[in-house]
């Protein structure tokens, strides 16, 4: 493995701009490297290799013109494939839509294409980014670099993988109930959710659209501000894309990283996520002595109690299938994808529509879909929708309460570190542990979460950082501060003492689900 | 299978219809409502859609603020008020021709409500309709049935789906249930349609071609015993788009449901298809089970528009119809009746746009409900596809009122324009059809006429004036008609000296 790919994303932009490298050469790098690890890790469902040099090329022109129009000009990055991508298999990582080229590209995608970031492939997720573990795809499970044997969280696992096990510097993932920043936690990399309506969710497969929030994922805050202000755009196709999207963000996280002062910034600690029955010990060290850092950079830390969120979860669980159910109703069998004929009985539009979707959806796309049609029937609309958007509106009002008093609220980002695969096989299991990331998603606020370090399981544990809507440069000033710090303490990046990952260790274990 | 039909004066005497009607009309924005794909009438199938007309995975709407404009101007010109906060609803249900399996539409937040609109009947009476919301919505694709005998999807090999009309904007207008309207209900139902349709155009906001389903109407009938009865079970005729089939099965329906009733059986609650032959014939039974879903689409912003706006729209109202044409009546001095006749032959517009290019609202009203009504009929076209502009019926008429021309003269003029052979002045002078104003061309014509009559001279001499006709008669057919008549007679009486 060379220096070249465990490079932060701001270093290889570093040396790109040096002339050290072309981007040839390091997307080159990162596909030799996708080669060797990524049988075992699963961590990409799509690698086209030859467009991705052919896109490394075109930055390196643009270097070399002077017509390069960000400072990640040329380094490469994964997509989640969630995101349409123009040309290039798009999945969801559903049967249904196995094979699918899409005519176009989601927005985040025309803004990576637009600042020239070779896309090495598109990554695995739970399957129309349904879960909590990237078990749930119909592609095969994406592995945790940590340890081949756990999830990599979920859903954007593939994007959380490919970046920590080195496979690409920085990756897009999407987050409706914590799917960027639990893979992050779990992985021992930095995730961010940013407002709602900051990045496009044009060409994002829509899973509930009031929550979807598409993000930069890395290995560090500052680059994960350095993808956010490429991806941050307002959007005329997307009704729900703020015109003021903060961005900047790059230059926040560098002032952060030079003053290292905290002083004056209120952090609140939420007094309902603060450990619990279903808090892994471990967990709650790391984050408690996280939060002594911060004081120690300044910051004052208090407790803050948001009485509702108590309800967030359940409101998250109704809400979230309802639309789902509706989103997912245009896969039919009709138009694209999928087609499936019954093989007895008569052939008509509803007898192919249910043989489509019962061969092309997954278990946990069933489940969502049968609740969300359940949930928004008539006679239940009221007590299920309806009380899970007023549930929404009160956690809302308990997070502006408590932004009146704290600049940021701060949790772990995961009651637990990465569980072996099949542990939680109950849904139930898996949705409880969404409980820490949810209020973000039903509030629209952004949220951060950045490796705080090691559990007693020597697996990685996330820090969460929330603010309120549009001020998402005061999770990257707190995080580049507290990143800082930890690194000190670490005596490097928490990466550095993750198992090394390379032909002996992937010897043998094959996530991939060979086609 | 026929069915049984109560004579229809018996059915409305025994029992009380109730109406009401669902109207869709087609908005002539350059977009569609929800993306950028141009609207148009036909086109290859699918060259008029993006991502988000055919609902790629990914795509979403924005929402087409003339759509929301046109919308606010219909409920304005419904005398409707206008929602400070609305919003799309998803209506989920599954058909081929559905791109996403849902419909963006409105349900409990429309854009207008509360609106009423006052109808002029045949008599002359006035109808008010009360309209409950008006609300925005995409249309779907077509479906098209190949293989089967009568294009329906029973016993078809194959469909085919085209989708350049899906995300087409439409505007639903949902009365209230329509009562009082006695034996007048079919009447009733298509004038209010017909006054809609009238509307629509003087928004601007449709072409409203009635042929090319840009207005839709589902038409709802049901029967009670009496007035202060409960609703009855209610019937549905989907997609009538015209004038005559909606009033054709109002009446149909009337007469059908008395026959059940009167024969102690009860209406199904379900939709029917209109026939060619006016009749109805049940489609799909439609009971509760029929369950959409509906939740608010949060791919979209909801639509607040401000107060200033929708002043801003009403102020810059166009005059409307009903008012429209009262205020001409006045000012072209019409009966009541001849007013109607006018509105009845599709010659309103036409007449006014030839009395606006400077021609009497009178002599325009006789242009074109007489010749040029007979033209269209010979024809066998509309009044507006007579190849003749109002500016070209206006030039005519200035040519008579000039006396160049007299009304025999005038009426072959106007032969020639409708034959395409240019304006009226070109062909005045193609044709030499002017008319002889030189007095010393016509007491050459006259003298040369006395001549060969010279009895007639005496007796006019004799005070026999009115033997002048056949002098006058005979100048007339010498100049080929192009003498003024009155002229000719003054010259003769001066040449007599009588």
């Amino acid at each position: 493995m060379t220096a070249l790919i465990t490079a932060t994303a701001a270093e290889q932009a570093a040396a790109l701009a040096a002339g050290e490298v072309s981007s040839r050469e390091l997307t080159q790098a990162h596909l030799e490297r996708i080669a060797v690890v990524d049988g075992a890790v699963n961590a990409f469902l799509d690698v086209d290799a030859d467009r991705a040099l052919a896109d490394a090329d075109a930055a390196d022109a643009a270097r070399r013109d002077g017509t390069a129009t960000s400072e990640l000009t040329g380094v490469p990055v994964a997509v989640k494939d969630l995101f349409v991508t123009r040309g290039q298999v798009t999945t969801a990582a559903s049967r249904i839509l196995e094979g699918w080229v899409p005519p176009y590209d989601a927005t985040a995608v025309t803004n990576l294409r637009g600042a020239h970031l070779p896309i090495l492939g598109k990554t695995n997720l739970d399957e129309f980014a349904m879960g909590g573990s990237t078990e749930h795809s119909a592609f095969g499970r994406t592995a945790n670099p940590w340890d081949l044997g756990r999830i990599p969280g979920g859903s954007s696992g593939g994007s959380a993988a490919a970046v920590g096990a080195y496979e690409a510097p920085l990756a897009l993932g999407t987050d409706t109930g914590g799917s960027i920043r639990q893979p992050a936690a779990v992985t021992g990399t930095v995730g961010v959710k940013p407002t709602y309506g900051t990045v496009s969710r044009f060409g994002v497969i829509a899973m509930a659209s009031s929550l979807d929030t598409p993000g930069p994922m890395a290995r560090t805050v500052l680059d994960t501000a350095l993808l956010h202000d490429v991806i941050a755009s307002y959007d005329p196709l997307d009704s729900t894309s703020l015109t003021d999207a903060p961005r900047g963000m790059a230059a926040v996280v560098r002032a952060a990283q030079q003053g290292r002062d905290l002083t004056g910034t209120r952090v609140g600690v939420i007094a309902e996520l603060d450990g619990g029955h279903a808090y892994q010990a471990g967990v709650m060290d790391s984050f408690h002595a996280a939060l002594a850092l911060l004081e120690e950079a300044g910051a004052s830390i208090e407790t803050v109690s948001l009485p509702n969120l108590e309800y967030a979860l359940d409101a998250y669980y109704l809400i979230m299938p309802a639309e789902v159910s509706s989103n997912l109703a245009r896969y039919d069998g009709m138009r694209y994808g999928l087609r499936v004929e019954p093989t007895e009985g008569p052939v008509t539009a509803e007898t192919v529509m249910a043989a489509t979707r019962g061969a092309g959806f997954g278990d946990e796309a069933k489940r969502r879909i049968i609740l969300g049609t359940h949930v928004l029937s008539a006679g239940y609309y009221d007590a299920y929708y309806g009380s899970a958007q007023k549930v929404r509106t009160l956690v809302q009002r308990d997070l502006n309460a408590a932004f009146a008093d704290f600049d940021v609220l701060v949790s772990p980002t995961s009651p637990v570190t990465a569980y072996r695969f099949g542990e939680k096989d109950d849904p139930m299991a898996m949705y409880a542990l969404d409980v820490t990331t949810i209020p973000a998603n039903l509030a629209g606020i952004p949220g951060m979460s950045l490796p705080s370090g090691l559990s007693d399981d020597a697996l990685p544990v996330g820090f969460q950082i929330l603010a309120p809507q549009r001020a998402d440069d005061r999770l990257y000033r707190v995080g580049a501060v507290l990143e800082a710090a930890l690194e000190e303490r670490w005596g490097g990046r928490l990466l550095d003492h993750a198992p090394v990952l390379n032909e002996a260790a992937v010897a043998g274990v094959r996530n991939k689900k060979e086609a | 299978m026929a069915e049984e039909l109560m004579d229809f004066d018996e059915a409305v005497r025994r029992y009380d219809p109730v109406i009401g009607l669902e109207v869709h009309v087609e908005l002539g924005t350059a977009t569609k409502m929800f993306d950028a794909a141009p609207v148009a009438f036909g086109g290859e199938p699918n060259s008029r859609v993006t991502p988000t007309s055919v609902g790629l995975p990914g795509s979403l709407p924005v929402v087409n603020k003339k759509g929301v404009e046109y919308a606010i101007r219909i409920g304005l010109a419904l005398g409707c008020q206008i929602s400070e906060h609305s919003r799309f609803a998803r209506k989920n249900y599954f058909y081929p021709d559905l791109a996403k399996d849902f419909q963006t539409s409105q349900s409990d937040e429309p854009i207008a409500f509360d609106g009423a609109l006052e109808i002029e009947l045949e008599d002359g009476t006035f109808f008010t309709v009360p309209i409950e919301r008006a609300h925005m919505e995409e249309d779907a694709g077509k479906n098209t049935h190949v293989g089967g005998a009568d294009g329906r999807i029973e016993g078809a090999d194959y469909s085919l789906v085209d989708y350049n009309r899906a995300g087409v904007p439409l505007i639903e207008i949902v009365s209230r249930p329509i009562e009082g309207t006695g034996a007048r209900a079919p009447q009733i139902a298509a004038t209010y349609v017909r006054t809609l349709r009238d509307i629509f155009r003087a928004l601007g906001v449709s072409e409203a071609r009635m042929e090319r389903g840009n207005v839709r109407a589902d038409v709802n009938v049901s029967l009670r015993e009496s007035s202060d009865a409960p609703l009855g079970t209610r019937t549905e005729t989907k997609n009538v788009n015209t004038f005559r089939s909606i009033e054709q099965h109002v009446r149909y329906e009337i007469q059908r449901q008395a026959a059940i009733l009167a024969a102690g059986g009860a209406v199904l609650q379900e939709t029917r298809h209109g026939q060619a032959d006016g009749t109805t014939r049940p489609g799909r039974v439609k009971s509760d089970a029929d369950d959409y879903r509906y939740f608010p689409e949060p791919d979209l912003v909801p639509v607040a528009p401000s107060r200033e706006w929708v002043e801003q729209i009403r102020a810059a109202l166009p005059e409307m119809p009903a008012a429209k044409r009262r205020r001409l009546k006045g000012e072209w001095g019409l009966a009541d009746e001849e007013m109607r006749d006018v509105v009845n032959a599709g010659a309103l517009d036409l007449i006014e746009a030839t009395a606006l290019a400077g021609c009497s609202g009178q002599a325009a009203r006789k242009w074109w409900m007489g010749e040029l009504a007979r033209a269209a009929k010979d024809r066998e076209i509309a009044l507006e596809e007579l190849p003749v502009t109002p500016g070209q019926v206006a030039q005519l008429q200035a040519l008579v009122d000039e006396g160049r021309l007299t009304d025999k003269l005038a009426r072959q003029v106007l032969e020639g324009v409708l034959d395409g052979e240019g304006d009226p002045q070109q062909v005045v002078e193609a044709r030499g059809l002017e008319v002889v104003s030189d007095d010393s061309a016509l007491l050459a014509a006259v003298d040369e006429a006395l001549a060969a009559n010279p009895d007639v001279a005496d007796k006019i001499r004799g005070g026999k004036v009115q033997a002048a006709g056949a002098i006058v008669g005979a100048v007339m057919k010498a100049t080929r008609g192009q003498a003024d008549a009155k002229r000719v007679r003054e010259l003769v009486m001066e040449r007599v000296g009588a």
